[in-house]
């Protein structure tokens, strides 16, 4: 380490931080990889078929091939568009989902940047997600596209006040917008009885709803709506442009995955006191997210466009409204000395 | 050159280049696009004055909420250019005299003493001091009240304009979800007792 860090002298810091960035981003692609793969794999199963099983032993080299094949394809820019912003897009979208990253922990350590605002960063960063999508959609001149654009764009916005809302109750809880501290909060004799989503579980709900509706995820995906407006916003792209987007997406699940993880369901913490935490812990949580996620696609049928806004507005928005005004008042000094409420709220 | 003066002139060229490309390009979607990058490179400035719970809202707010919905707008609009400019040298002396004025009291406000003594006697925040903590304790308790009267206008703008906008139509077609939840078998299916037709002609 000491021979590295003369041989690069002044430039070291920089070095240095760019070495940790790829240490993150190198294995969140290798995820994603391989959860397109689990997905084929998961509603394989829950439809009684088999899934991807050509490529290498039980089709585990299918994503490598796939990712091949989108990248010796042609990219096409439909003629018209605006091609400065057609290419633009996919960077704005990958943009947010890989810069996100940056604050989240993985352990009490392990973590990018630790910073007091991590909460409003991720929140800010995230909701530049949708720009890519919008423009996007205006740039391809094409009706489906733009279609697609504009309902993403209202149904981002609607959702957005939810999560942050969910959010809100979170830190309410930690009274600390930093990410470690919103872990450590939750950390308690009784184990999993002492995370976030059991005195949060509406929010906790109204979170995950909302991840899975700012990711453009079944049954929440009007924005790509195959069977309405063919691919929605991204109908024009091709070869490694619309992979970008594919990338974009999934990474976003992960994230989403993660947050949840760490923030209702306890991060590294074991479920049990007398079991070590650990990075393994926040893995296997964000695993079972991503089940739920995949699950709830091979579930459900979509959203009509109509349905999809009085649920953001009309449901999600007052239960988590309602529920923050239950916590602040939890919060308050009289009622969180009492027996089983001052189990989450001390 | 210092690192942080180095960052701080690439900001300021972008939020300027932004600003510029706000009021010279003709696309109003390119327009709106650069006052986004203006507002990300305004809010890169505040964070190198480490005030990062405002840098942060800046993005969150201007960037993530307020110009998705004006850009939303902007790209449904039906523009035409030639209309636009019809006017413009008989607005141009109006303008000119308004962005005189402007230009005017902001130098003004400048060339002040208190505002050149505001930089000098800032001490450098202590460590651990957490800037959304302080700005939460300053709005909920000594600036309470106006606080809470700023939230009561905009709470008041959101009705009036939800009022202008809301028509009733008669005759819109809707549903009512309450309604299509609580439907039973009995309400859509009857069951009807009747003799087989044409016995054993059909096979």
């Amino acid at each position: 380490m000491a021979e590295l860090q003369a041989f690069f002298g002044a430039a070291w810091p920089l070095v240095w931080a760019l070495f940790r960035i790829v240490l993150i981003v190198l294995p969140l692609l290798g995820a994603v990889a391989y959860l397109t793969l689990a997905e084929r794999k998961v509603i394989g199963a829950m439809q009684v078929r088999k899934g991807p099983n050509r490529v290498g032993p039980m089709g585990f080299l299918q994503p490598i091939a796939d990712a091949l094949k989108l990248m010796t394809k042609e990219i096409v820019v439909p003629s018209d568009a605006n091609s400065f912003l057609f290419v633009l897009a996919p960077v704005l979208i990958i943009m947010p989902a890989m810069a996100a990253w940056a604050v989240v922990p993985f352990s009490p350590e392990l973590v990018l940047a630790n910073i007091d605002a991590g909460l409003l960063y991720i929140m800010a960063i995230t909701s530049m997600g949708v720009y890519g999508v919008v423009v996007a959609g205006w740039a391809s001149n094409s009706k489906y596209a733009f279609l697609g654009a504009m309902r993403s764009a209202a149904q981002i916005v609607a959702y957005e006040i939810a999560m942050g809302f969910a959010l809100v109750g979170v830190l309410v809880m930690s009274h600390s917008l930093n990410l470690i501290q919103i872990v450590q909060q939750q950390t308690g004799t009784l184990g999993f009885l002492q995370w976030n989503f059991v005195p949060l579980f509406p929010l906790f709900v109204v979170y995950f709803i909302s991840g899975l509706a700012e990711t453009n995820r079944a049954p929440f995906d009007v924005a790509e709506g195959e069977s309405e407006i063919v691919a929605g916003f991204h109908v024009e792209y091709s070869g490694m442009t619309f992979a970008v987007f594919f990338l974009a997406e999934y990474a976003n699940m992960i994230l989403i995955s993660t947050l949840t993880s760490i923030m209702f369901l306890g991060g590294w913490l074991a479920p049990f006191s007398f079991l070590p935490s650990g990075m393994i812990w926040l893995l296997l949580k964000t695993s079972c997210v991503l089940f739920l996620f995949l699950w709830s696609r091979a579930t459900f049928p979509r959203y009509r466009y109509d349905q999809i806004m009085r649920l953001g507005w009309k449901v999600l928005i007052p239960i988590s409204l309602t529920w923050l005004l239950v916590v602040a008042l939890l919060m308050q000094a009289p009622i969180r000395q009492l027996p089983i409420i001052n189990i989450w709220f001390h | 050159m210092e690192f942080s003066t180095f960052v701080f002139y690439a900001f300021a060229t972008l939020l300027l280049a932004g600003g510029i490309g706000v009021i010279l390009s003709r696309n109003p979607v390119h327009a709106a696009l650069f006052l986004v990058l203006a507002f990300f490179s305004g809010s890169g400035l505040w964070m190198l004055l480490e005030a990062e719970f405002l840098a942060i809202s800046l993005v969150l707010v201007y960037v993530g909420a307020v110009m998705v919905l004006f850009l939303f707008v902007v790209m449904m609009l039906d523009i035409n250019l030639d209309q636009l400019r019809e006017g413009f040298w008989k607005y141009f002396p109006l303008g000119g005299l308004v962005a005189l004025l402007m230009v005017g009291e902001l130098v003004l406000s400048v060339m002040t003493p208190r505002f050149n003594h505001l930089g000098s006697n800032l001490v450098p925040a202590p460590e651990g001091y957490s800037n959304t903590r302080e700005l939460g304790m300053q709005l909920y308790t000594t600036y309470v009240y106006p606080f809470e009267l700023a939230s009561v206008v905009l709470l008041v703008a959101i009705v009036a304009a939800i009022a202008l906008t809301l028509r009733r139509r008669k005759g819109t077609k809707y549903q009512n979800p309450a309604e299509q939840v609580r439907v039973r078998r009995e309400d859509r299916v009857r069951m009807v007792d009747m003799k087989t037709e044409g016995q054993g002609e059909a096979s």
